[in-house]
């Protein structure tokens, strides 16, 4: 009875050793590809300890006395850099959002014969090389009074993240079965509670991962920031390129540096996993 | 009542976006003098001393934009050239102020001088080095003011010497310091003969290949803007500088720049190293050496060809861009740092006269307190500076300014891509003749397509 019972379950793991070593190679091959990727980030975070010398020494140091000094003076500009930081990634977010979810639901639910072809215009605008649009951009946020100003990068970045938003929401949006909508519109629903009483809270999730997405771009994106900012609005991206230097050792202040940098993006992710891994695959690739 | 909330979320968070834009709008005090400065460990002591300088004026107040070298050229040369006005002082080198100054960009200071005649009777401007000031003039008008200065020298491990019986001339030649090489490298130990930049760059392998060149009797150009790279001296200098390398060099050499070499030499790797007079003050600080005391100075190496141009004269320099609004006050700042007063205050600040900004003063190197702290090689980069002249570099005649680089604003560009060929050569993806053809026709099309030759 005892026999039979287990042969019928398919829940039970398999007992051969052949199996069972199998199962267990496979676990150390994810954990080793796993220690492979993040092997650069825990490397910067002991650099972030060592002294300059430590850093730099050939063969790499692995016991060393872990000092703090470089923390205190990669601290020492951070605070103003993050606050810039925070109010552009979470501003343009914001933006793309405000801007671009009207946009995908109505393409989804209000579609033109020009639908079609305004969503591919839309992502037309990310394959322009930045560097090939800077010159016209640097001259247009000058003559706006737009350079080195957190609301001129927010737009920037807004720019950049609303074709995201809009593809990725529509993506989304398309999955709301218009039955729900022709439903509340007989129970006398308005165009504006179809938008925020229906389709949004069944969006939430994708809403979710998007943002997480715009939040990664705008925290990590350099070159416009290292180009539209200088001093008052530069953000976490232009603070860490100053700590390097092509005159004397740098290595383990830039670790520090990028620690604290990488720290709250670091933070949203795993916060955010799930709707992240969901995000990837449902909104870009399908 | 889920969608209420998130639209009052969204509009606080806006108006929070837009609440801080206009505080950060409205925040604005004295007269403010934007500084594009590079992470220069003397920079850094500059920066650290800005309360010192509002203290004493106190109707300026200065902001510091701290970039890399690459990005901080490329991004003043835009504000510049758009007329944005975003920066007040512009750190950058001898090799843009006469090409910014023709074009132009920069407020002469000359001109400040004349409008200032309080400053300038305190500055001393007879007590700048000569081919320091000459460098940094376009047109016999000086553009920029020099924070500090560099030529390039020999560094050696005395130690290492002296256990393989050797003795470094103060003026060494390349064949001598090859024939050093061999002696000294035991890759087994881990100790490499000797360092030098194979990383690509115009102000990497080329500012050091450069000046081998020179010595070894080549140029870039002839006077007719004959492109020259595919002459016998460059032939017998890089295949020189090739087998040095192979044979002698550091592991990984087409990856090694200043700071790589740097480490190797002050982690006590490497028997000698032909690189900037800066990094004498690195290779003598406990904090980042380990040949504190047994580090050796010689001069650059001279060649086969000419002992001109053997090494090479940086600045880097303090320039007032046309675009800004607050010359006046950009101007006081640019002399108080460039200033005696300012040097004997970072001599006081870090507690030894070794950390000043060299290679801009006569009065530092006559100053007893200078020549004790850097005896060992304030004497040789003080020579080095006063040998080095932009404007006789070579063994032949040229149509260009310049030791390590031609003053044309096409240089960076070429240097570059000649750069990456002899980094290419040193791999061994090309032959030392294939990487100069390939150098060759880069040149001649600058010389061609840039109007310089007729």
């Amino acid at each position: 009875m005892m026999t039979a019972a287990r042969r019928s379950s398919p829940q039970k793991p398999p007992s051969h050793p052949w199996r069972m070593f199998q199962n267990v190679s496979l676990g150390l091959l994810a954990w080793l590809i796993a220690l492979a990727f993040f092997f650069p980030i825990l490397w910067m975070i002991f650099s972030a300890f060592k002294t300059e010398d430590q850093a730099f020494a050939t063969p790499p140091i692995i016991f060393f006395q872990p000092i703090f000094d470089n923390f205190v003076k990669a601290f020492a500009k951070y605070g103003h850099a993050l606050l810039n930081s925070l109010l552009v990634a979470f501003g343009s977010t914001i933006l793309s959002f405000v801007l671009g979810l009207p946009a995908a639901f109505s393409m989804v639910f209000y579609p033109t014969k020009r639908s079609r072809g305004t969503l591919l215009w839309f992502v037309s605008t990310k394959m322009m090389p930045p560097v090939g649009v800077i010159v016209p951009l640097y001259l247009i946020f000058k003559d706006l009074h737009l350079l080195d100003t957190v609301w001129g990068l927010t737009l920037m970045y807004t720019t950049m993240n609303m074709p995201l938003v809009i593809w990725m929401m529509h993506s989304y949006i398309s999955e709301i079965p218009s039955e729900i909508l022709e439903a509340a519109k007989v129970d006398g629903a308005s165009l504006m509670q179809e938008f925020f009483n229906i389709a949004m809270p069944l969006a939430t999730p994708g809403i979710a991962s998007t943002a997480l997405l715009c939040l990664i771009f705008a925290w990590n994106e350099a070159f416009f920031a290292l180009n539209l900012t200088n001093v008052d609005a530069a953000p976490l991206s232009v603070y860490i390129s100053a700590f390097k230097t092509s005159e004397g050792l740098f290595w383990a202040g830039l670790s520090a540096a990028a620690t604290l940098v990488i720290l709250p993006v670091m933070a949203f992710g795993w916060s955010a996993q799930r709707q992240l891994i969901q995000g990837l695959t449902m909104g870009a690739v399908k | 009542m889920k969608s209420k909330t998130w639209i009052i979320g969204a509009g606080l968070a806006t108006s929070a976006v837009v609440a801080a834009i206009a505080t950060a709008a409205i925040a604005q005090g004295p007269v403010t003098v934007t500084i594009a400065t590079v992470n220069n460990s003397d920079m850094k002591t500059m920066e650290s001393l800005t309360s010192v300088f509002e203290a004493a004026n106190p109707d300026i107040k200065l902001k510091w934009n701290v970039l890399p070298e690459n990005e901080l050229r490329q991004k003043v040369t835009t504000d510049i050239a758009t007329g944005a006005g975003s920066y007040d002082v512009a750190t950058i080198g001898t090799y843009e102020v006469p090409i910014w100054a023709k074009n132009g960009w920069l407020n002469s200071v000359d001109d400040l001088f004349t409008k200032n005649a309080s400053i300038k009777s305190s500055y001393d401007l007879n007590d700048i080095l000569t081919p320091v000031r000459l460098g940094l003039s376009y047109n016999k008008t000086l553009y920029a003011l020099p924070f500090y200065a560099e030529s390039s020298m020999t560094f050696y491990n005395k130690a290492a010497f002296a256990a393989n019986k050797l003795t470094m001339p103060v003026k060494p030649t390349w064949n001598q310091i090859a024939g050093f090489a061999a002696k000294l490298h035991k890759p087994q130990n881990g100790f490499y003969g000797i360092c030098l930049r194979g990383l690509p760059g115009w102000g990497e392998n080329m500012a050091v290949f450069t000046t081998m060149v020179n010595t070894f009797g080549g140029r870039w150009f002839d006077p007719q803007w004959n492109a020259t790279v595919d002459s016998p001296a460059w032939k017998a200098a890089l295949t020189f500088y090739v087998n040095l390398q192979k044979k002698y060099g550091a592991p990984g050499s087409t990856g090694n720049g200043f700071t790589e070499n740097l480490t190797y030499m002050s982690q006590n790797k490497c028997g000698m190293w032909i690189d900037a007079t800066v990094a004498a003050g690195f290779l003598k600080d406990p904090k980042q050496s380990k040949i504190v005391d047994t580090v050796g100075f010689a001069n650059a190496p001279t060649g086969p060809g000419t002992p001109k141009g053997s090494n090479w004269l940086w600045s880097w320099s303090l320039a007032i861009p046309k675009s800004s609004k607050v010359a006046d006050a950009a101007f006081k700042f640019i002399t108080w740092a460039t200033s005696k007063e300012y040097i004997a205050l970072v001599a006081k600040t870090n507690g030894t006269w070794a950390s000043v900004p060299p290679g801009t003063r006569k009065s530092t190197y006559a100053n007893p307190e200078y020549q004790k702290a850097a005896g060992d090689f304030a004497g040789i980069t003080l020579d080095s500076i006063n040998r080095a002249d932009p404007t006789n570099a070579t063994k032949d005649p040229v149509p260009y300014v310049g030791v390590q680089f031609v003053g044309i604003p096409e240089f960076q560009a070429l240097g570059t891509q000649v750069g990456q060929y002899i980094a290419g050569a040193l791999a061994g993806q090309y032959s030392v003749s294939q990487a100069l053809k390939l150098g060759q026709a880069a040149a001649t099309k600058v010389a061609k397509e840039g109007g310089y030759k007729k």
